[in-house]
């Protein structure tokens, strides 16, 4: 017998799903519009590996098929895969990422809903440990031969000398901590070549492509400000902090913000439900978390960006700050109300 | 109206409200129909006693059940007529199930019994709900639960009475005309009440979505001209016609679960009890029918004054169902339930019927897994973290689901109605506690159960203690006369053993003595048992007795001999 409620609103996983997909656009496109269109191929061949696994995986574990592959999960997975890898990677790095994700980080947990850890970030994480090269090579800003990045991705040799810079925060990183370098912040970031006005040329406007659709997602109720809000400000503090402190050897608040996965983070990676933190307090702790770590990775780490092992570590204490956290019930917390007139 | 400031509760929907439908037609009396089934049975915890018996003729409003326990409440006959049965029939529950009911065929004459108006200034508060109780008022707004309860005082008292005429499940509309239609005898119901309980403040709480009733009430309010009433307009947000959240709304007070109103100084009552008990005080006549909405796929919806114990299928055709209508729900569609009888009757929580088709109320779609995105949480009014919940309903961890308040879930829907992985979240939850009191009912006849046991054990182990105890006592005793005779002893058997004194085997003769001596302390004690024990009852017989045992020894044996299998001889 069928229960009440009996009407329910329209609203289904897949609908979130494609919601995300739909926030990455001003993103993506001012990705394409800065270091061209390998991003693209790089997406396609993600998502056309998240869903190839996602429908064996899904056979393999006599879930249907048809139902779950539609859902949309795979594919946000594999945009962020490819949104976090170098574009101008080998074509087999960002698929061996995107298969690692869907049949290790998520169906081996047990498939949607299921996975402890963020599955792009998971992926990220085991690539960059296992091809620092490979995942470190991006194209500088302004390149947009296509051809030339198709040779990078699908060719059997790859040149890349024309093509491949270090990321604003790659660099920064490597000058200054060149022994007794003289190098301060300002001066780097002053140089030009890597660096815009804010955040990494080209990288800054990615990453207000990605605040315009994280912002978009707050208004259509997708996320909640808790995430965005807790990570940004986190972020932004530290830095300020240490940049006050000493700012010859700290970047400000602005070229963390801009720079590097922070605005993907933000809006899009720490705020995944299924991996983070879920109530409203929990939430603030969960994401200004991975601000912390994040900085510290970026500042003191062994890698050039750490929202994603920042990720992970956090995934690791969404349970016990969910248990912490849960918010009073009503009636059950001091009443705040007023006495009955 | 009131420029008071009101307060929010957390969380809430907008669902499609569909009050269009009915909201525009006024109140239709519905017909007499052919026989009425008034259930006795009025919650878990209350059945009145059947006063009548099939056969009978009744009055209307006569009593044909009479309220029997702290939750129960009188009741009625509908209307005139002869008691056809008292017998068990289906009765308005998602379960099905039937219950014990009195079967009424109407005679249509509608002859009333005496009916006299209470004088409630002149009566004791105690005097007052036991009226009301004889009355039958129970709250209309769908939970049933006895009015006069809700009206007796708690330690601090009723400051402040609240009129629920929120009315936010989609589709009903039976508190919205009963309003526009009959605003003066609710608002006097609710001036009664507030003499009764000795309450300051009457708040009336009507969602915004019904101006007119807000508008015919506040009229109404200012021709009484009765001071201390205010009536407001509050936002339209689903489930803000819920009693905790109407109250909270209103007053800013919230009622946790297990919590009454009155240890607030609040209390709520829905419109529709206040019009009854209006309608009870001023002019003497119990709770006999109610207002009820027909709409959903319906030619005709509308609202429709229906005495309790109708039949739903023979209310059915004043709205004229659709042809593709495949069921009914009664209640909205967010905490109502399918009716799997029509044959079941009207009730005093009946608000209404919705005709559901596959396309206005269509099949849930398969559940998702759950993607924790928090949806529920944002809008459960009871501030719970539903998913949470869910996560431990599933797993069948009860005791954490306790922990995470299941039973403060009001079971509004909210959280079901957002879900987008469309799980059936209050099914869950409804489980949940089902396990939960079983579990208790289970533990505590298990506690019973085992206290027997301990006790049995304790008074076993008690007697047998008490016997060792005698037994140690009589042995004692035993012993101490074996030593005073052995203390004896020596004087004039020092002779013939003083040889042996040197010998190993001298305190062998001793020992054997003293056993010898306890043997026979015991045989004594036995032989003095024997004697003190009363005769039987064979003993002690008269001559006549004697006679009659053998007689009746005698025609045992014949019968004994009678009984004996034959063995027929050419077998």
């Amino acid at each position: 017998m069928n229960n009440s409620p009996f009407i329910r609103k329209p609203a289904t996983v897949r609908g979130v799903m494609l919601q995300v997909l739909a926030a990455l656009l001003p993103g993506i496109a001012a990705y394409v519009w800065f270091f061209g269109a390998a991003i693209l191929v790089q997406i396609a061949l993600a998502s056309a590996a998240a869903l190839a696994a996602e429908a064996v995986m899904l056979r393999l574990r006599g879930r249907p098929v048809g139902m779950f592959v539609s859902d949309g999960s795979a594919v946000v997975t594999a945009w962020l895969i490819a949104l976090t890898f170098p574009p101008i990677a080998p074509w087999w790095l960002v698929v061996a990422g995107t298969l690692l994700a869907i049949v290790v980080a998520k169906h081996l947990y047990g498939g949607l809903g299921q996975n402890p850890f963020n599955p792009a970030m998971a992926a990220f994480c085991a690539m960059i440990v296992a091809y620092p090269q490979l995942m470190t090579q991006w194209p500088a800003a302004g390149f947009t031969d296509f051809g030339a990045e198709l040779q990078a991705i699908f060719g059997a040799d790859r040149r890349l000398d024309a093509i491949v810079m270090a990321t604003p925060l790659d660099s920064l990183r490597t000058v200054l901590r060149l022994p007794d370098t003289r190098a301060t912040v300002a001066g780097i970031l002053g140089s030009g070549a890597t660096f815009g006005n804010i955040g990494g040329k080209g990288w800054e406007w990615v990453a207000l492509g990605y605040f315009v659709g994280g912002a978009w997602l707050l208004w259509r109720r997708i996320i909640t400000w808790h995430v965005p809000v807790a990570f940004l400000a986190t972020l932004a503090l530290v830095a300020g902090a240490f940049s006050l402190g000493g700012p010859d050897k700290f970047p400000g608040p602005t070229f963390h913000l801009f720079t590097g996965g922070a605005m993907l983070g933000a809006f899009f990676i720490a705020t995944d439900p299924v991996s983070g933190a879920t109530t409203p307090r929990g939430k603030l702790i969960f994401a200004a978390g991975i601000a912390l770590l994040t900085w510290i990775i970026r500042s003191f780490g062994g890698y050039p960006d750490g929202v994603a092992f920042a990720t992970l570590l956090m995934n690791i204490c969404v349970p016990i700050i969910d248990m912490k956290t849960q918010p009073s019930v009503f009636g059950h917390k001091r009443q705040s109300g007023g006495d009955a007139p | 109206m009131s420029l008071s400031t009101l307060f929010r509760f957390k969380g809430g929907i907008k669902p499609e409200a569909h009050k269009d439908a009915s909201a525009g037609i006024p109140i239709a009396p519905a017909p007499l129909p052919s026989r009425l089934v008034i259930p006795l049975r009025q919650n878990a915890r209350a059945t009145a006693r059947p006063l009548v018996e099939a056969g009978q003729r009744v009055l209307k409003g006569q009593i044909i059940g009479a309220a029997e326990g702290t939750l129960a409440t009188a009741v009625h006959a509908p209307t005139s007529g002869l008691v056809r049965a008292v017998e068990m029939a289906p009765v308005p529950h998602p379960s099905g199930l039937e219950a014990l009911c009195v079967i009424i065929e109407p005679d249509g004459d509608e002859r009333w019994i005496d009916l006299q108006p209470f004088d409630h200034r002149n009566a004791s508060p105690q005097r007052i709900r036991d009226y009301l109780r004889d009355c039958g008022i129970v709250g209309l707004g769908g939970a049933n639960f006895p009015s006069h309860i809700k009206l007796t005082p708690g330690e601090a008292g009723i400051r402040t009475l609240i009129l629920n005429g929120g009315e936010c499940e989609p589709w009903i509309t039976c508190d919205d005309r009963l309003m526009r239609e009959r605003a003066e005898r609710i608002l006097g119901g609710a001036l009664i009440m507030r003499e009764i309980t000795g309450a300051s403040h009457i708040l009336v709480g009507i969602e915004d979505n019904k101006p007119e009733a807000v508008q015919a009430m506040s009229a109404a309010a200012s021709r009484l001209g009765a001071e201390g009433v205010t009536v407001h307009a509050v936002p339209a947000l689903y489930p803000a016609g819920g009693e905790k959240q109407l109250i909270r709304v209103l007053t800013g007070v919230e009622i946790p679960y297990g919590k009454l109103g009155t240890h607030f100084g609040v209390q709520c009552f829905n419109v529709g009890t206040a019009y009854a008990i209006h309608r009870a005080i001023t002019c003497g006549e119990p709770l006999l029918s109610r207002i009820l909405t027909l709409t959903g796929n319906m030619a005709r919806p509308g609202n429709f004054e229906v005495l309790i114990g109708t039949p739903i299928r023979e209310l059915l055709p004043l709205a004229d169902p659709r042809p593709d209508t495949d069921h009914f729900l009664m209640g909205g569609p967010m905490m109502g339930f399918a009716l799997p009888s029509l044959s079941a009757p009207v009730v005093k929580a009946t608000n209404c019927i919705i005709a559901a088709s596959p396309a206005l109320f269509p099949p849930p779609p398969p559940e998702m897994p759950c993607i924790r995105c928090g949806a529920c949480a944002q809008v459960c009014p009871a501030e719970l973290q539903p998913f949470e919940l869910y996560w431990h309903a599933r797993a069948k961890n009860l005791g954490k689901a306790q922990e995470y308040h299941v039973f403060d879930c009001i079971e509004c829907g909210c959280c079901a109605y957002v879900c987008p992985s469309r799980i059936r979240l209050v099914d869950y939850f409804r489980y949940a506690k089902g396990e939960i009191w079983a579990r208790e009912r289970e533990k505590s006849a298990a506690d019973a159960a085992r206290e027997r046991f301990e006790f049995r054990n304790l008074r076993t182990e008690r007697e047998k203690q008490e016997k060792a105890e005698r037994l140690a006592a009589k042995t004692a005793a035993g012993r101490e006369a074996v030593a005073r005779a052995a203390a004896a002893a020596p004087a004039t058997a020092s002779a013939p053993t003083a040889a042996t004194v040197a010998t190993a085997s001298a305190p062998q003769p001793r020992a054997a003595d003293a056993t010898k001596a306890l043997i026979q302390a015991a045989l004594d004690r036995a032989k003095a048992q024997k004697a003190a024990v009363t005769p039987r009852n064979t003993d002690n017989l008269t001559a006549e007795q004697k006679a009659e045992i053998a007689e009746i020894e005698a025609r045992r044996a014949k019968i004994r001999e009678m009984a004996r299998p034959h063995t027929p001889p050419d077998e």
